[in-house]
């Protein structure tokens, strides 16, 4: 009884969060302010970590917040303010045919929730599953995901290199 | 929880973020669609891992955050060039390799 009452609260507590994810989503691809857009996708992934902490995965949900709304958030309001340009006009910021991506998205949605309800149903995730901890996570990084590891490593690099030859002034 | 509400999360901001990957102009407000999409596939990739019992998706979902960073960074520099060379950075003027 105790554990239902719990998944209620868990079930509120994710509609909750989705439906403002969702919402801020939509104003994201739809406000005609770029910094606006950028402040409506801190909401997004701050509602995506909470979704990871829902999800049991904290050390995901804290490198999300760490990453996404901290480095990565700053980088698109410096992008965003040195590349000011004619920002503001609706014109300036969609496409001509900007309402083709309105098909194209509805179809894509329908053809997945088809195939998703078709594919698990009423499928309930596990309820005692325990919180992965971080040393589960180093164990899964540092063993059979090294070499991988080591590729994002020199991805990094590469990347942070790439990006100080495009931008630097010469 | 079903696993279909993850799932279901997952598929709708992936859509939102297409739709957006096409109808924006503004090259920010592309790279900011492209991160909508990389975050509804860790929402897959976690509520996959929860259901399955494994921590593999937890991996791949930190090294999707990693990749996104790198890409952002490379992305906003390429913005910056071309911004400086054009005075713009509407995507439909980069027209050069149009033939």
């Amino acid at each position: 009884m105790i554990a239902a009452d719990l998944l209620v609260a868990q079930n509120i507590g994710f509609y909750l969060i989705a439906a403002i994810m969702v919402f801020g989503a939509f104003s994201v691809v739809t406000t005609r302010n770029v910094v606006h857009a950028a402040l409506w996708l801190v909401v997004v992934l701050a509602g995506a970590a909470a979704q990871y902490i829902l999800l049991a995965a904290e050390f995901v949900a804290v490198t999300q917040v760490l990453v996404y709304i901290g480095a990565v958030m700053v980088l698109f309001l410096f992008g965003t303010m040195l590349t000011r340009a004619r920002i503001g006009t609706d014109s300036e910021l969609n496409n001509k045919n900007w309402f083709m991506g309105i098909p194209v998205a509805v179809l894509l949605l329908a053809t997945l929730i088809i195939a998703l309800n078709d594919g698990f149903g009423d499928e309930q995730l596990p309820t005692d599953a325990p919180v992965v901890t971080t040393q589960q996570v180093s164990d899964q990084i540092f063993g059979p995901y090294l070499l991988p590891f080591w590729a994002l490593s020199f991805v990094l690099l590469a990347a942070t290199i790439g990006a100080i030859v495009l931008a630097r002034r010469d | 929880m079903l696993v279909n509400q993850f799932l279901m999360l997952g598929a709708i901001l992936f859509c939102i973020g297409v739709y957006g990957v096409i109808a924006r102009k503004n090259a920010v407000l592309v790279l900011m669609s492209i991160e909508l999409i990389l975050n509804s596939v860790n929402i897959n990739l976690l509520a996959f891992s929860l259901r399955n019992g494994s921590t593999d998706g937890h991996t791949f979902a930190l090294y999707i955050i990693a990749v996104a960073a790198a890409e952002v960074g490379v992305g906003l520099a390429m913005v910056l060039l071309m911004y400086r060379n054009r005075r713009s950075v509407g995507l439909d003027e980069l027209s050069e390799m149009k033939g």
